[in-house]
Parts: structure tokens; sequence; C-alpha cells
């Protein structure tokens, strides 16, 4: 053979060689082995991680949103089931027959039929298309009934919220609507809890309480594939229902007031004197927040926006009028308080009196003669609550206001549109107009116009705080756990007047003792409870005596028998034009005429109950506010006994 | 020219005696492995991809077992023609061939689409074995020999290169180099051209596509894009770490059938089955394909040509390339480049050629006292 030698020599390098490759092929393959084991044995916990990361997903699904309930256990704001339908167009044959079938079936306009296309377009095949948001029952049924050729829609049964008393609470309770983006950013536990289409609070306690009334996600977990398609469900956790809130309100007498309060713009409260629970709180009109819940449709909202009468505005909390002659006890108070007058004090009407070349008329042109604080208060007379002002002075009648309770929110932070109303004093002027106080502004300040301005819950506040005998107390729209009973309560006010008695023979300067006293609950407001009594009995008078503004409306049974003062706030300057025409209220246009206001507390020898009644443009306290009070006495009264029955039975259950 | 009249034909039942068994059932294992991860990438249903795989695999193997008895001069004497047929088939994909994402890499041949560059991983050995086995030691290093080798491995890399194929045309080349080394080019050569091949290195990243940068940018910082470039291989990583010891169990790898895995059916199968299988599986299937390369060296080591011994070392070495390659690739351990696991991934022309292979290493097995002149 030739070259055998070459030949040897040329299998020996390819031996040699591929020994070497050999070689190298185990350093390899151990490496790869290396790497098998770091990735599969040391680093395994890491990747299983991150493969449950991958497959595993959590659906959370919307929370149950806890009730409102009234002061008797009836559900004011609940959840209603609803039936809604829904589509995955993943398991519809046909989407384009069944959607043209359920516009026949539902008979969906061409506007809402042209948006589910849309959305059909928008998203994954598998995501669910909600067709309706709320079927009627008719609608629900016949959907059944062509179930067979519908393949794909899906009947659900889903929860919502619902008003049941429609218009009644819109202001105490607000509505809920669908989460908006500014919700989401403001509020933590929104932003965690927040599914696609999730409802909350917008405005009145259902965005107070949203935190407590929210509740939490129940979560499904599913395994997915790499495209998000859901391909089994693995667990299910249900979530917490949000807590169910019980308010003072009985919805009896909150569905007379706004069947009081009907047709025109105005607002009622009601507040138990000694628990400070607020019975009844009605701003009129009103209108259903029921329409919010699926989005309302835009014609009735404009017709909600354009109302003149302003039913967006909780005129309870956020209406802002001069007290005009409601006023009065207050002046009548902080002048007896500082001895400026006692109750003998006379002053003569001569129907004006002139100041600096000012003219101040009495609404009486003939004068009411000589009165002395009862039958001033009576007859509310200006010429004599104009003369006890000058003499008082508008700071010290401050003072006294704003320890009743005007000028301050009388439910803190619970509704964001209260206001805080002003009383007015000299230093305010000076700091917020620049000018010095004149004495002109002190007098009419006295009968309750000029810069005084009040919400109606404030002057309810204030009566049911002379009611009382003048202590203070804490007003309140939900029920609380700690809440005390009226007689409790009654107890700790008379302890606190024995107080005061004690100190008052040892302490000569009773502001001082004043100070001591306000640390505690239910303080006393008052230097002598002789005048908080002075001041009650005018009230009295005012309704229940002849010539009294509001005898008209007074009952004469002592079961309900009710004292009450009117006022009648000016939303314009009386000029001389006007005394000379004298016009009838109905002679006036809307806007210029006066607010009818009118405060009340009763019944009269165990005093319990106080409202207030503020009629917008109604005209005189005593033609229209005042009779609004005689119907509701009657019924706040005859549900006294009830309410006290289920105060007791809360107690047990709280 | 001699003829060895010692060496006769063997007859067919020492033929049949000759078989390498142990070769035969480690192949024969892979596709039964193979045919079962084909199974459960379809989702535990035989569907398209495992019903297409196991049938080629039963006939290409078959057609393996009959061409096995093919003399192994048969292989030597039509070793050029074999070359050039697939060089013209390779131009005729690049001029005719079928475009599939974003590459030109099919011949239509109306029952099989062929990819002739995966024919090329074995002709470009067939043929190199066959120019070595005249070549006498001492001429091997020179300029004309070296030449010629050069111009016959670059002709089809260029080709293949520019379908574009990276990853096939870096096996080629792996395979060609590896043959030109065995036949005992100076070492010096390869340290030259490897200084060579760095300094060039920046220019040749230049006529990369974008892809294959992107795939190396990947490879060096995988977290760089999760979602877009860095996908394949983080995911496959999550995949085979989550296997664990011993696997998440036959069709329960949730990474492969939730479709987190890409490519599962091709260069990925090996994730899918270390998935499902974990440490000891994968082990146990790298296991295979050692005993299958060695059988392959161990059949060079025993025959007397060179061709055969040549040819046996070369596709050896070639399958080590193949297996090692994937797996680096699927474990994060080189860039993603186009490369299939023999036998395991879906394809039928990478089927074809690691059959014809096996092939020609039985036939040098049948026929090991045989010398060629």
């Amino acid at each position: 053979m030739l070259g055998e030698n070459f030949g040897v020599k040329k299998v020996q390098t390819i031996n040699r060689r591929m020994f070497i490759i050999g070689a190298a092929k185990f350093v390899v393959f151990t490496g790869i082995i290396a790497r098998l084991f770091s990735l599969q044995i040391t680093e395994n916990k890491k990747y299983l991680t991150l493969s449950d990361k991958n497959r595993l997903r959590e659906w959370r699904l919307p929370p149950i949103r806890g009730e409102f309930l009234d002061y008797f256990g009836n559900i004011i704001a609940g959840n209603l089931k609803v039936y809604q339908l829904h589509v995955i167009p993943e398991e519809v044959e046909d989407f384009k027959y069944l959607m043209v079938r359920l516009k026949n079936i539902l008979s969906i306009s061409n506007n809402d039929f042209k948006k589910i296309i849309k959305q059909k377009n928008k998203q994954k095949s598998w995501e669910t298309i909600i067709i309706s948001k709320n079927l009627t029952w008719e609608q629900f049924t016949k959907v059944n009934y062509y179930l067979h050729d519908l393949v794909g829609a899906k009947p659900v049964l889903s929860v919502s919220r619902n008003y049941p008393f429609s218009e009644n609470y819109t202001h105490v309770l607000g509505y809920v609507s669908e989460a908006s983006e500014k919700d989401i950013l403001n509020n933590k536990i929104i932003k965690k809890t927040h599914v696609p289409g999730l409802k909350v609070g917008k405005t009145g306690l259902e965005k107070t309480f949203e935190n407590e009334l929210i509740g939490t996600n129940g979560v499904q977990r599913y395994e997915v594939n790499a495209y998000g398609k859901r391909i089994r469900q693995l667990d299910h956790n249900d979530g917490l229902n949000g807590k169910t809130i019980k308010l003072t309100i009985d919805t009896e007498i909150q569905k007379l007031c706004s069947e009081l309060l009907k047709d025109v713009a105005g607002s009622i409260s009601v507040m138990d004197i000694y628990t400070g629970e607020i019975v009844a709180m009605q701003s009129s009109p009103s209108f259903d927040p029921n329409l919010f819940l699926f989005g309302i449709n835009q014609d009735d909202w404009q017709l909600i926006r354009n109302n003149p009468l302003k039913p967006l505005v909780n005129k309870t909390l956020s209406g802002l009028y001069s007290p005009g002659s409601t006023f009065k006890p207050m002046v009548a108070l902080s002048a007896l308080e500082n001895k400026i007058i006692d109750e003998n004090f006379k002053v003569n009407c001569k129907g004006k009196i002139e100041m600096y070349g000012q003219t101040y008329h009495c609404w009486k042109k003939k004068g009411h003669g000589i009165v002395d604080l009862k039958s001033a208060m009576k007859q509310s007379c200006d010429t004599y609550f104009y003369e006890i002002a000058r003499k008082l002075g508008v700071d010290r009648l401050k003072e006294t206001s704003i320890k009743f309770g005007l000028g301050e929110k009388v439910l803190n932070e619970t509704f964001s549109n209260e206001k805080k109303g002003l009383i007015p004093d000299t230093k305010w002027k000076k700091n917020n107009l620049g000018k010095g106080w004149v004495i002109g502004e002190t007098l009419i300040t006295g009968i309750g116009q000029g810069y005084t301005q009040t919400t109606p819950l404030q002057l309810c506040l204030m009566t049911a705080q002379l009611a009382n005998g003048g202590f203070k107390i804490y007003p309140k729209i939900v029920a609380e756990d700690d809440g005390k009973t009226a007689e409790e309560i009654k107890f700790i006010m008379h302890e606190n007047r024995k107080k005061l008695n004690n100190k008052d023979k040892r302490l000569k300067d009773a502001k001082s003792l004043l100070d001591l006293l306000n640390k505690e609950k239910h303080e006393t407001l008052f230097k002598s409870s002789k005048n908080i009594n002075l001041v009650r009995d005018a009230m009295f008078a005012s309704t229940n005596e002849i010539r009294g503004t509001s005898y008209k409306s007074r009952i004469d049974n002592p079961k309900y028998q009710f004292a009450g003062k009117t006022g009648t706030s000016q939303v314009r300057r009386i000029t001389k034009l006007d005394r000379e025409l004298d016009l009838k209220t109905f002679e006036i246009p809307y806007n210029e005429r006066d607010h009818a206001l009118y405060i009340a507390f009763g019944p009269y020898k165990n005093p319990r109950y106080s409202l207030s009644i503020v009629i917008e443009h109604g005209g005189s306290g005593s033609s229209t506010a005042a009779p609004i009070a005689k119907k509701l006495f009657k019924l706040i009264i005859d549900r006294h006994e009830l309410r006290e029955k289920q105060s007791k039975q809360n107690d047990l259950e709280i | 020219m001699q003829y060895n009249s010692f060496n006769t034909q063997p007859t067919f039942f020492q033929k049949l005696k000759n078989f390498d068994y142990i070769l035969l059932i480690c192949i024969l294992l892979l596709g039964l492995i193979s045919a079962l991860s084909m199974y459960s990438t379809d989702g535990g249903e035989i569907l398209f991809h495992s019903k297409s795989h196991i049938s080629k695999f039963l006939i290409f193997f078959t057609m393996m077992i009959f061409m096995s008895f093919l003399n192994i001069k048969f292989w030597h004497y039509f070793a050029y023609l074999f070359y050039v047929v697939v060089l013209f088939l390779l131009l005729w994909a690049s001029l005719y061939g079928i475009k599939a994402s974003g590459s030109q890499r099919w011949i239509n041949l109306y029952f099989i689409n062929l990819q002739p560059s995966e024919l090329m991983k074995i002709a470009i050995i067939v043929c190199l074995a066959k120019y070595y086995h005249r070549i006498q030691l001492n001429k091997v290093n020179s300029f004309q020999t070296m030449f010629v080798a050069l111009i016959i491995l670059i002709l089809p890399i260029i080709l293949v290169i520019t379908q574009p194929d990276l990853g096939t045309s870096i096996l080629i080349a792996l395979s060609g180099l590896v043959v030109i080394w065995l036949a005992g080019i100076n070492i010096k050569y390869f340290i030259y051209s490897f200084i060579v091949l760095l300094i060039s290195m920046p220019f040749a990243i230049a006529f990369l596509q974008p892809y294959q940068k992107l795939r190396i940018l990947t490879f060096l910082n995988p977290d760089r894009d999760p979602l877009g470039a860095g996908y394949q291989i983080i995911q496959s990583k999550i995949a085979v770490g989550s296997g664990g010891l011993s696997g998440k169990g036959f069709l329960k790898g949730t990474q492969s059938y939730l479709e987190f895995l890409p490519e599962k059916h091709t260069d990925f199968i090996f994730t899918l089955f270390a998935e499902e299988h974990g440490f000891l599986g994968s082990l146990g299937l790298l296991l295979i394909y050692i005993i299958i390369i060695y059988r392959v060296l161990r059949i060079g080591a025993i025959s007397r040509s060179y061709f055969a011994k040549l040819f046996c070392y070369g596709y050896g070495s070639a399958i080590f390339f193949y297996v090692t390659v994937n797996m680096s690739m699927v474990l994060g351990l080189l860039p993603i480049v186009g490369s299939p696991l023999p036998i395991m991934s879906y394809g039928g022309s990478s089927m074809l050629a690691t059959m014809i292979g096996f092939a020609i290493a039985m036939s040098a097995k049948i026929n090991n006292k045989q010398l060629i002149a």
C-alpha cells in the first residue's frame, strides 16, 4: 500500500485530535449540567415563583357597599338585585345576529347599539361586554324566553345601589356613581378597592363615609395563558360587606317634611334637644338620586341643573340666610345675660326711630306703643330690639350667638358642603371690610339683618339649646355607639346647673366659672337660668298669646303645644317707595320676595324637639313658615313614643 | 490503486449482526421521547405537530435502516455529488425559495418543504471527509489544500448566512472546522484565524441584521426588554428553573401549555422537556445524546478507512455541537440562534439530515473492515 507510513501517522493524528476534542466535550457537557443544576436545583424557588406569577391572575370582584338605615332600621340606601345582560364575544357564534336580535328584544337605541359595537372592537374577545346594566323585569323575562335563540347572551344577577325613598334623602345621603379618575386619585381606599364599574359616594354621607361603606373586594383566582385569557378558576374568596350605618333620622317625619316643602325652595330641620339627634333634615327641591346610578342622561341632568330653585344645593347646611326676627331671642338673651335690661325694661315703639339722621323702621308703621321684653318678642317689635341692640353692642351679642351655635359648623366635617355662616362684630368688619363699625349696623344686626348669615341647621341648634334650658348639645346624624339617652343627658344638665348654682355662691365672676365648666359635656351656656326661661316664655307668648306673630299656627292641646319665633328675612333693602306701596307678597317678583323663617320647640311643658323652617322667597314667616310647624309638630310628638322605644332597642343592638 | 482482496462484501446477516444496536436503541428512545414531548406541546392531544413529527420520524428512521445497508464506498463515491447537489439546492432556495418569518430558506417539494441548509450540515462533513481521505498528512498544511478546503466550507456558509440563518451557518462552520482540524491542520492557523475573527468582529457586527444584533444584546442582558426580545430567554429560563428536581410532571408544564414558551415545538423543545421532567429528566436526555455521540465516535475509532473515520469523528462532534448549542441557547448561555435539537425538535429537514448522518455512521459500522482506495 502506498504511503502506509503516512497513513498510520494520519490515523495517529486524527485519533489524538479526537481525544482532545473528546476532553473538550466533557468540559462543555459538565458546564451544561452545572447550568441545569443551578437553574433547576439552586434557583428552583425563584423560577417557580416567577412561573406562578406568569400563570396566576387575581380578579377582584366589586365589593358590596354598606347600607344606610334610618332610626327605626328601615333601609334608606340599600343594595338592590339588578338583572344585567352580559355577552362574551368569544362564546358567540354569530355576534352580528345576536346583537340584532337583542336590539329588537330589548329595544336598544341606535346610539347605545353603536357604543356596544365600539366597545366590542376595543376589547379582547374573551372580555365581558355589559349589554344592559339594568334590565327591567319584563326585559329580563323576555330575554329568558328567547334564550335558546341567543347563544352567548348571559342574564346575570348583580347588585346595585338603590334609594327606596328616592328624593326624600337625597341631600342627606347624597348618591353614588361610577368612580372618576379624581375619586381614585384622592382616596387610597378607593384606589385599593377599585374595579371597573365601581360606584363610590359623590356627595353627602355616601361620600363622607366612603371608607366605611366601601367594603372589601372578593377575589377570584384564575390560571391564565400568555395572552391573559382565563383558563380555569382556582379559588374564590368573598369580600367583606361595607359597614351598615344607622342614622338618627325618622323616615316618616322626613317624608312629611318633603311633602310640606313641595313646590317651594326651602328647608326643614328637626332636632332632639337633648341628644342632638337630627330627626329630619330636608332641603327642597330635591331630586331622585337613583337617576345617577347608571349614569344620568343629559335631559334629566339639564332639568336638575337648570332648575331655578337649585335642587343641587343642600339648603339646610349650605343655604345662608339672614335670620331676621328669629335672631331676636339671641339678642334678648344676650341683653339679659349682660344685665343691659331686665324683664321689666320698656321701650315706647312709635313705628320708627331716628339715629344720626337715619330712620329705622319697625315693621308695624303705627308702632307697638310701650312694650316690654315679652310683648316685644311676641309681636316682634323691631324698635324694642333696635334699642336693646344699641345698648348691648354687637360684640357682646356675638359672644352669646357663637355660644349657642351660630357662626360655626353644626356637624363639623360630616358634610363637606356645610357652611359656617357669619356672626359679625367690630373686629370682623375692620379685618374684612377695612372699615369701622357703624352704630346703625348694630341696630339692623339686632333684628337679624345686615351682615348676619346663618344656616337653617344652625337656627335649629340654637333653638334646641334654648329649649333644653341653655345647655350645650352635640348634634349628630349618625346613631352612635355611646349615644346617651335623653334622660341621662337631662341628668348631666341638671348636675351642671347645680354646680353652677353652688359655685355661684363662692365665685362672683361667672365668666371664670363658665370657663371651668367648658370642658364638661353639656356645659351651661348661660349665667342665670332665669334669663333662659324669660326668653322661652317670650317665645311661648309669640305663638300662643293673642297678637303673637304665629298665634294662628298655635296648637292648644298641651300635648302638642309649641313655642316659636317667626322671622322674615329681607333679600334686599326696603326702599321708601316699597313702604309707600306696601305690596302683597304675590305682587313682588319671586327673587325679591322675603325669605320666610320659623324656629320652634315643643311640647312647651316638657320640651323635647326643636325645629327650623326656611321658605325661600316665601313672604312672611308668620304666613308661610309657621303653619308648616303646626303640621309637623303633630307628627313629631306622635312619633315620640315610638322613638323612645326604638332608642332603648337601639341601645341593646349597638 | 489497489483493491484489497481480503475485504469481501459481508453477507446480509453479517450486516444485520454488525448493526450498532445500542445506537439504534438510543435513536428509537429519542424518537419516543420526542413523540411524547410533541404530544405535550399539542396540549395532551394528538394534533398536527405530534402526528406530523411521529410520521416523519417513522419514515426517516425506516429510510435510515435501509440506507445503512449501502456500502460505505457508495457514500465515498457520491460525496462530492451530494455536496454539489445540496449547494445547488441552497442556491435554488436563495433564488426561488419560500419566504417565511423574514428569511428565505425552504424549497417547496410538494410533499415536504425542504430546508437545504439542514442537509448541508451533513454534506459538508461528507465532502470534507472525502477531500481529506486522499490527502497525505504532509500536504494538509499546504496553501493549496487549505485554500480548497476553505472554499468548500465558505461557499455554503455564505449562502446560508444570507438567507439569513445565522444558527445553521454557525453549525455548518463548526462541523466543517472540526473536520479540518481533525484532518491535521496546524493549530497555528486556527489561532491566526481566531485573531483575525476578533479583529473583524466589529465590522461583522455592522453587517448583522438588526434582529441578530438585538439577539446578541438581549443575550447579554435579557431583562433589557422583558416583553420584547428578552421574552423568549426569560420565559425559557423560568420554565427550566421551575421544573426543579423531578419536574412538574408529564403534560403539566404550565409554562408550555399556557403558551408562555415561544417556539416550543422547535428550538425550545428542551425547555418543555426540562420543565415537565426536571433535572433528572434532563440528565437522562443528555445521557442519551452522550451515548449516541460516544457510539458514533466509537464507530470512527474502529473504522479502517480514513473516510469513515473522519466522517464519524466529524459527525459525532457535529451532534455534540447541535446538542450543546441548542441547550446553551435555551439555558441562556448563548444568544438565541435558530438551532434545532436533533430528533427532538419539530422539523423534517433536520430529521432527514440527522437520519442520513446516522445511516452513514451505521454503514461505516457495518462495513468497518472496508478499506477505500
